[in-house]
């Protein structure tokens, strides 16, 4: 390992402008001439909507226009597409109702955009908003999911889908799992809820929309996990704009977790608003306004069935979701409960026959999409609560019961059979150093202790799986997708020798600027201060998929590899001609092309200058310059996984829930920069404690959101976690060069079930097996009062 | 926002005479409260009269028996002063226990009372010391101050110059906080004070419907002894308590006994 390159635990070059400010954030840009858009959005979950007045709006003072969903249908704006086709089982397509950018015919949720008020300040927009008219008339709402399909009730889309069923779909041998239930001996049952979030990135969204009427040209600037993506989805299908007349650039970005992955209707509006004006258009969310605008995350109602043979070998399993899609598909919500939650069902395990079934709903809420984790948090919330209560039904250590059915390593690659295939692992190893690391051995001890100090002590396990580096793109085609998962990315190697590397990966965060240029400086043996990353423009990156289901490193790390090997390739072929010798008997080390068996070098840095001024030159047989492009196609998923041991202290006289200890043993693969993966594992990890203890989006029966501000909506802060102790095993990655798997959503998505399955184990004494997220005291409270005349009777 | 004329008078006369001036307009401390609602529009006065000029009302001080503490004295400054630490170190640490730092560095113990949010902390110490609320026209018992949620005794255009606690034998506090704000769902203030022979007074923030309140079942309980065991065994029932999203009537009475116990482990020191 060098002192920078691969496996190296250097600082994150992009601390310095963060830490100090300097950054530059979407509304840090400011463009000459420019106004403010202020949405007017709906304040109640379901209405019909009679009129809306805008005249005095418009006539207000400092306002530029006034927009309705009519002017865009005017100007043949289209509606937001979705970026997933979930086909049901009885092989019908999705129910797919129109998502218009500003609402036409009926508002769906609180928070739908209505109309939009640009003007020379944000105030002026705001108070010309204050003057339209608009006349709803109110529908009854439907927010609870069982209720949406009971039938009867409000529908949300009452013309593309009346049950409010978005779509029924299936994965699995449902009758080898009938067959293996009849076969059991125990059957172990739960009724699970994965509640809803808010993704809370810490920049709201921002877009500006500017159009140069000289080019023609647009320009958007958003907050994006994947500016191409939104380059594609906006021109290709809202408004009509080709690429080559359609710059998205996503400067620095403040947090996602996802939910900056979609296409969201304030862009589209604010690059059509700025031709249409003729100025530049800017929209800053407020806090409030990103709660109910923002894609929220999960919201599942499941249940689930484990069965068992006498030795607590697990035999099959079937899983029933209602998913909640809000009132419009998000660009990726269909995915999410199906291909991203299905097929993650076998978990760690080798259980043989598994059916999961997935109902999607409409309601009318905020869409849900991908959130940190997309799906793998909710399959390893029921896999993991699956195991750690048959544990206590069948007596088992909840560590035993997950040995016993762990896949083993001579069994990769391993077939699932919920359609994806384990490249590699080594469950026992992570499990085995997270049973160390966690002093698993004295948890008696400590129980004991806690015990005499008036506290319940409970310990918990998960042993999550996960598949990132999404995805091999004709497999995700035949499951719906409707774009390719690669990944592009360009090395420029400049006349001096250093490089600048254009990758479709984009950083909020991650550290990539970092991360990539330490494989970069490892592979060309070059300094580090030598790279320069750059990501974000579709102006200056030739292509990219973007940034989420933690695949950055896995597909966009692998792209760079990859146009880095045809850089030594080329670069070869320059030194074998500067040093009169072989291609063959050139090998490439240490920065430095070298003739086999002797000291005749040339730096890399030389062959670099060599190629922009080919005065001595294979200019016959080969093309001047040194500049490569990969687009890098996954041949399959990465499968981190680990095992996460979480102890916890109740007060039974409170319900008050306080994390004790929390270990991490992750198998990522290979590592890059350990400083940056344990950051990763921190933040996954506190959000999904976050998840199991605090955060809640909720809403009451007329749709109103009521946890809508930080008032309400309880975030995870320092003192709400212990410090984690974390460690990492590996097995590399078999179908990627870097041998990675990636680390991005791993903490979110084991630490929810490490601390419910702690808390009830904690409270196994009062006969608790369930608490549903959030654990809040007063849940906890709750259930030892419901047991405590049973306990007292004891 | 919507606009206002923004005046910051450097004397309480001069602010009364402001305040006076209009009917429309408003006072402004820590703006802790205030801002947000200028924010969301759901307040529009016409002028704001800043406080935060006036040396006067940023003042602690102890005389003799009492502990004084100015209007404008904001949170952070209480937790940190060694003349209350000194006095009264419960309300050192309830100040140290509200919201969070940002709040505790703007946000002002007149704007606290002034307020009365039935989630705040100083209500429950002024009510379970008995303190006086200083105004610049008159002195208003605690016991008479609160009135109803966010609805104190002030008059209109009246000026909380500053409070007045009598510095008690012992005193503690203990609150169940919610987990967003960090406001009380349930605050337990209890002291014994000093004048008074075996006179507990025990007040509750965050859980009343009406209010901050005095807890009777308590306060007889902890006359004849003072201790946790006592506290522990006090039924409250969860009539006139109230329920939200956070917490239930029913779990804010189960709350109120323990969090009276764990307020006397911190004033008490565990013992009675
Ligand atoms: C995130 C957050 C968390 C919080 N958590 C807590 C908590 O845990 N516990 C808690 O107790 N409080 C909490 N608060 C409230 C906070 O501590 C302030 O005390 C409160 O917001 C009001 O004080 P202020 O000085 O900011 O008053 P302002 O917001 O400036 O004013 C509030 C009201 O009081 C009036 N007013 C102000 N001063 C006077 C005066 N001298 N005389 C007459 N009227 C006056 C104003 O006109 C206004 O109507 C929290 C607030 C926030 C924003």
């Amino acid at each position: 390992m060098s002192e920078q390159g691969i496996g190296a635990a250097i600082e994150r070059r992009e601390d310095e402008r963060f830490l100090k400010g300097i950054g530059t954030y979407t509304d840090d840009i400011n463009l000459e001439g420019q106004t403010y858009c202020y949405i007017l959005r709906s304040p109640v979950a379901h209405a019909r909507i009679k009129r809306i007045d805008t005249a005095a709006a418009a006539a207000a003072p400092g306002v530029v226009a006034v927009f309705t969903s009519d002017d865009l249908t005017n100007d043949g704006v289209g509606g937001l597409p979705c970026g997933w086709q979930v086909t049901s089982k009885d092989g019908e397509p999705m129910k797919e109702p129109a998502h218009p950018i500003l609402a036409a015919g009926k508002v769906r949720h609180v928070g739908d955009p209505v109309v939009a008020v640009i003007a020379e300040s944000l105030r002026q927009a705001k108070d010309a908003a204050e003057l339209i008219d608009l006349d709803l008339e109110e529908l009854p709402a439907v927010v609870d999911m069982k209720a949406a399909l009971a039938g009867g009730g409000p529908a949300v889309h009452e013309d593309v889908a009346p049950n409010n069923l978005c779509y029924d779909w299936e994965l699995g041998d449902a009758a080898a799992v009938e067959a293996a239930f009849q076969n059991a001996a125990h059957v172990t049952k739960i009724d699970l809820v994965n509640n809803r979030l808010v993704p809370n990135a810490i920049e709201p969204r921002v877009a500006i929309g500017d159009y140069d009427a000289a080019s023609g040209a647009h320009t958007l600037y958003t907050t994006s996990q994947n500016p191409h993506v939104i380059r594609l989805l906006m021109g290709a299908f809202v408004l009509n704009i080709p690429e080559h007349k359609l710059r998205v650039y996503a400067p620095d970005v403040g947090g996602g977790f996802g939910s900056k992955i979609f296409h969201y209707a304030e862009e589209a509006l604010v690059t059509w608003a700025a031709k249409k004006i003729g100025r530049p258009v800017k929209w800053v969310a407020e806090r409030s306004e990103s709660f109910i605008s923002d894609a929220h995350g999960r919201d599942h109602v499941t249940h689930a069935e484990m069965a068992f043979d006498a030795n607590g070998k697990a035999l099959g399993m079937k899983v029933e979701t209602l998913a909640n899609m809000g009132a419009y598909l998000s660009t990726f919500a269909p995915c999410v409960p199906t291909w991203l939650h299905g097929t993650l069902m076998a978990g760690q395990y080798a259980t043989p026959a598994i059916h999961v079934n997935v109902k999607a709903v409409f309601t009318n809420t905020v869409p849900v999409d991908a959130y940190r984790g997309a799906g793998r948090p909710e399959a390893t919330f029921v896999v993991e609560r699956l195991m750690s209560k048959a544990a206590r039904e069948l007596g088992l250590d909840q560590t035993e019961i997950r040995r016993r059915n762990f896949i083993q390593p001579d069994q990769f690659p391993y077939d699932t059979p919920v359609a994806v295939q384990y490249d590699t692992g080594n469950y026992e190893a992570s499990m085995a150093k997270a049973i160390e690391l966690a002093d698993y051995a004295n948890v008696a001890a400590r129980k004991a202790d806690a015990k005499a100090r008036g506290k319940l002590r409970g310990v918990g396990v998960a042993s999550y799986i996960e598949a990132c580096g999404i995805a091999p793109s004709s497999l995700v085609g035949a499951l719906g997708a409707r774009a390719g998962l690669y990944e592009a990315a360009t090395i420029r190697v400049n006349p001096t020798g250093s490089v600048s590397v254009l990758t479709g990966s984009h950083s909020h965060g991650q550290g990539h600027e970092t991360t990539f240029a330490q494989v970069v400086a490892d592979k060309l043996g070059i300094d580090i201060d030598q790279v320069e990353i750059v990501h974000g423009d579709t102006d200056r990156v030739p292509f990219g998929m973007g940034t989420y289901g933690s695949r950055s490193i896995a597909v966009g790390g692998t792209a760079i590899v990859n146009a880095l090997d045809k850089i030594i390739a080329k670069g070869k072929k320059i030194a074998a001609h500067l040093l009169e010798a072989a291609e063959d008997d050139i090998v490439f080390e240490n920065g430095a092309y070298t003739v086999k068996g002797t000291d005749r070098s040339k730096a890399f840095g030389e062959v670099a200058l060599v190629a922009y001024v080919p005065h001595q030159y294979p200019l016959e047989e080969l093309e001047p310059g040194l500049e490569e492009t990969a687009f890098y196609d996954p041949k399959n998923f990465t499968f981190p996984a680990g095992t996460y041991i979480c102890e916890v202290e109740v007060d039974p006289r409170t319900g008050e829930v306080e994390i004790a200890s929390f270990v991490a043993a992750d198998d990522f693969g290979n590592v890059i920069n350990p400083m940056i993966v344990e950051g990763q594992v921190h933040g996954g990890l506190v959000q999904g404690i976050g998840q199991a203890l605090l955060e809640h989006a909720i809403y009451d029966e007329n749709g109103q959101l009521v946890t809508g501000s930080y008032m309400d909506y309880a975030m995870p802060r320092a003192e709400d976690v212990p410090s984690f102790k974390v460690t990492t095993t590996s097995t590399p990655c078999t179908h990627n060069p870097l041998g990675v798997k990636g680390c991005g959503e791993a903490g979110a998505i084991g630490a929810p079930a490490a601390v419910i399955n702690a808390i009830c184990d904690a409270l196994a004494e009062y006969g608790v097996d369930h608490i549903d997220m959030p654990a809040t005291p007063e849940k906890v409270w709750r259930a030892i009062q419901a047991a405590t005349p049973a306990a007292a009777a004891e | 926002m919507y606009e206002f004329e923004y005046l910051r008078p450097t004397s309480l006369n001069e602010a009364a005479a402001a305040l006076a001036s209009s009917s429309e307009a408003s006072l402004i401390a820590g703006g802790q409260t205030l801002i947000p609602a200028l924010k969301q529009r759901l307040s529009r006065p016409s002028k704001l009269i800043d406080l935060g000029a006036i040396t006067d009302l940023k003042d602690i001080r102890r005389e003799g028996s009492h502990l004084i503490i100015g209007a404008m004295t904001p949170h952070a400054e209480v937790a940190a002063s060694d003349v209350v630490r000194e006095a009264i170190p419960a309300l050192a640490r309830l100040a140290g226990g509200i919201g969070d730092p940002q709040v505790r560095h703007r946000g002002t113990i007149g704007g606290s009372i002034a307020n009365n949010d039935p989630s705040a902390d100083y209500p429950a110490a002024l009510l379970g010391l008995g303190a006086t609320v200083v105004t610049n026209s008159r002195e208003i018992a605690a016991d008479d101050f609160f009135t109803g949620l966010f609805t104190t005794a002030l008059n209109p255009g009246e000026i909380i110059t500053a409070v007045r606690f009598p510095v008690p034998a012992k005193a503690g506090y203990a609150k169940f906080a919610q987990r967003a704000s960090r406001y009380a769902i349930v605050g337990v203030w209890v002291a014994k004070v000093a004048s008074g022979v075996g006179e507990v007074r025990v007040a509750v923030t965050g859980a009343g419907a009406d209010g901050v309140f005095r807890e009777g079942g308590l306060e007889k309980a902890f006359s004849l002894s003072a201790t946790p065991e006592t506290a522990r065994g006090v039924k409250v029932g969860p009539d006139g308590l109230l329920s939200d999203i956070h917490a239930s009537a029913e779990y804010r009475a189960a709350l109120i006994p323990e969090m009276a116990a764990r307020a006397i482990v911190d004033g008490w020191g565990g013992g009675g």
